[in-house]
């Protein structure tokens, strides 16, 4: 918990500290987890180029709950897909437990995503006429575990997202927050340090909001790092940082009040309506 | 990810699609029983023709005296001299000096006739010729007696039957033996009874009645110095293209004309065996080529099941791929689904062509072969793997991100 206190007392009003990670003072010291340097992505249409990154710096250490905000192709999705090793930058460096990513190969990144990335989609991405405990076995079948330890590790996943009574209906039998819990079940059940969202309330209604956003911090107090992008402040309120983009590069980075985001006080809480 | 699980999914992935699957089995099912069929049409019909040679006689040239002298028409304008197989040709390839290599030389006499016995009529092949015959032709006498030199200057009218014979003019369990028949116009009585002979052909060896060739040109063809074909037995089966060239020279000889001058036809057992073998084979190799291209066609429809699937589920392998699936899952992924399908393909298939070759086809009864069902099968696996492997490859490339944006 001395992190948290740390983070606490040097956290200001940060709205007109730029850019800069190693300017936040809050990381200074601590070993990043995620450490994006000076990253572009230049997407290729035919003559037409795309810039949809111009040069996004940004370190995350261990533990942190974050937001990434920012207007519609200012960039989110596509940083998102490089933290996910699912897209490579077109220059700049991605080190990933200080691993630079670039240097892995094809096999490496797929045990990568496996075991240290649980990643949630935007659009749910269940794979169709498939249970939803079969998804969620699905990455642990990968990673070699047992049929028998797979089935118990993935209802275990779909207990914490609350979600075990419907383990063995489709997704089209589930319901948009309960296909977004399976999404999110199944990010978690290889049990990775590192939760990457990509607006995972974005079709929600506030009550599944709220639900899917109690379970990103019982995961964040379990010790995982969460990334999540999102649209709507008062769900960015709900994390420690907040890391605005705009045109493809990061506008600010700033440290929220902190302190307000537990497991106990979501749900109905009125905080959430008075932000 | 165990190899039994990818078979789970692969099948499910099939099911999914039950026509399409069908489908695309259906080709491998088509070209691996054809093939299955084809060659065992192709082994059959050349075993077939191979017993009808053998047939013939055991080291035997037929010599066939059908022709005349000359190439084309005489051009002194009168008719050419008939060539032909007299007795004195025989008693001079009887003799060792001459022909060292020769066995024994059997004159054949023979005309169709209707026996009848009593009111039982048989239409049958009346072979006049000498006692040496029966053994040259392969011929074993089963009962009563083989023809004797003595039946033969004596021109005695006696007659060794075969089986179709005695079948069509007596009652069962009767004895034949002594009993006078008529053979045409002569009457003979039964000295011997011929054991079955293999039918091979169209002609049944068995419908054959033996009598002295003397005693054919008396009752049956008239005298006419002359005999239809010589069967000649060599001393050995080695020794029968030297007994055929030496029969060959000394019927020159007898003719006042060279050896390739002479209008007889030679037809010499052990060349017919060989050669009748190399064209079989030929034959059976193009049957089982056609029926390949249809197994390859086969294949090409797995990879394009193949192809459409990877297309339709990219977004569900940009997802796999997302969560961790390594490149070689994806691979197996496919290609287990592909060699499924060929291996059920061939299942089928090595079924209908077993099943199919019990059937006569255009008159030949199939022989299958282990080679060709192992062959056929092994193949069908193998294009599906091949076939599989582009497609799967294709999936297990993909890159994660592009998968996943496929709409
Ligand atoms: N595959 C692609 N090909 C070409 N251009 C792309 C591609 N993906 C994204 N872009 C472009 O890159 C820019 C950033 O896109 P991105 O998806 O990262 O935006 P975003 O911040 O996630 O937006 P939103 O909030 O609407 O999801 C946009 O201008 C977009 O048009
Ligand atoms: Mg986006």
């Amino acid at each position: 918990m001395s992190r948290r206190e740390d983070r606490a007392g040097s956290a200001g009003p940060a709205s007109a500290a730029v850019a800069s990670p190693s300017a936040n003072p809050v990381l200074r010291g601590l070993r990043p987890v995620i450490s994006l340097r000076r990253i572009t992505k230049v997407y290729r249409m035919g003559d037409i180029e795309v810039t949809a990154l111009t040069g996004v710096s940004l370190d995350v250490v261990g533990g942190e709950l974050l937001a990434v905000m920012g207007a519609s192709g200012s960039g989110k999705s596509t940083m998102m897909n490089i933290l996910g090793c699912l897209d490579t930058p077109s220059s700049g460096r991605y080190l990933l437990d200080g691993v630079d990513v670039r240097r892995l190969d094809e096999s490496v990144l797929a045990r990568v995503r496996n075991r240290k990335i649980g990643f949630v989609f935007q659009s749910f991405n269940l794979i169709p006429r498939t249970s939803a405990v079969a998804n969620v076995e699905m990455p642990l079948a990968y990673a070699g575990v047992s049929p028998k330890e797979r089935r118990a590790r993935a209802m275990f996943a779909l207990e914490e997202v609350g979600l075990a009574d419907r383990a063995h209906h489709l997704p089209s039998e589930l319901s948009g927050g309960q296909q977004q819990r399976a999404a999110v079940a199944r990010a978690i059940a290889t049990n990775p340090s590192l939760v990457l969202a990509d607006e995972p309330t974005g079709n929600l209604d506030s009550r599944s909001t709220h639900e899917i956003m109690d379970i990103f911090a019982r995961l964040n107090d379990a010790g995982r790092t969460v990334v999540l992008i999102t649209h709507e402040p008062e769900v960015a309120e709900l994390t420690r940082r907040i890391v605005r983009l705009r045109d493809g590069s990061v506008l600010s980075d700033e440290s929220t009040a902190g302190e307000h985001l537990h497991a106990s006080n979501m749900g109905e809480d009125t905080r959430m309506g008075a932000v | 990810m165990s190899w039994l699980e990818n078979i789970r999914i692969a099948l499910r992935g099939l099911n999914a699609n039950k026509l399409r699957s069908s489908l695309t089995v259906l080709g491998i099912l088509i070209g691996v029983g054809a093939v299955i069929i084809l060659v065992a049409v192709g082994t059959g019909s050349s075993q077939a023709v191979q017993n009808r040679i053998k047939a013939l006689g055991t080291n035997t040239i037929t010599v066939l005296g059908t022709g005349r002298f000359g190439r084309g028409p005489a051009t002194t304008g009168t008719q050419s001299r008939a060539a032909t197989l007299t007795a004195a040709d025989v008693s001079l390839l009887q003799d060792k000096n001459e022909a060292p290599d020769v066995l024994t030389v059997s004159p054949v006499i023979s005309t169709s006739v209707t026996a009848t016995n009593g009111s039982a009529t048989s239409t049958m092949t009346v072979t006049g010729t000498t006692p040496t015959y029966t053994g040259a032709s392969d011929f074993q006498v089963q009962a009563g007696r083989n023809l004797t030199s003595a039946d033969i200057t004596q021109h005695a009218r006696v007659a060794v039957v075969g089986q179709t014979l005695i079948s069509d003019l007596f009652s069962p369990g009767s004895n034949p033996i002594g009993s006078v028949i008529s053979l045409g116009s002569a009457q003979v009585q039964i000295i011997g009874v011929l054991a079955t002979k293999g039918t091979t052909g169209a002609n049944d060896p068995n419908a054959v009645a033996i009598i002295p060739y003397t005693t054919a040109e008396d009752r049956l063809t008239g005298y006419s110095a002359s005999f239809s074909e010589l069967i000649v037995q060599s001393q050995s089966a080695g020794d029968i293209n030297a007994a055929e060239s030496e029969v060959a020279s000394v019927l020159a000889g007898a003719n006042h004309t060279t050896v390739s001058a002479l209008p007889f036809r030679f037809l010499n057992e052990g060349s017919l065996l060989s050669t009748s073998q190399s064209t079989n084979q030929t034959f059976t190799v193009l049957l089982g080529a056609v029926a390949a291209i249809s197994l390859l066609v086969g294949g090409i429809g797995i990879m394009n099941i193949m192809l459409v699937t990877v297309t339709e589920r990219t977004r569900e392998i940009g997802i796999r791929k997302a969560i961790g699936a390594p490149k070689s899952a994806i691979l197996g992924q496919f290609l287990t689904e592909a060699v499924i399908l060929s291996l059920i393909g061939g299942v089928v298939g090595v079924i209908v062509g077993v099943v199919g070759s019990h059937f006569k086809i255009i008159g030949v009864q199939p022989v299958l072969s282990w080679q060709s069902i192992v062959e056929a099968f092994g193949v069908a696996v193998a294009v599906g793997v091949f076939f599989g492997f582009y497609p799967a490859n294709r999936a297990a490339s993909m890159r994660p991100i592009d998968a996943l944006r496929y709409e």
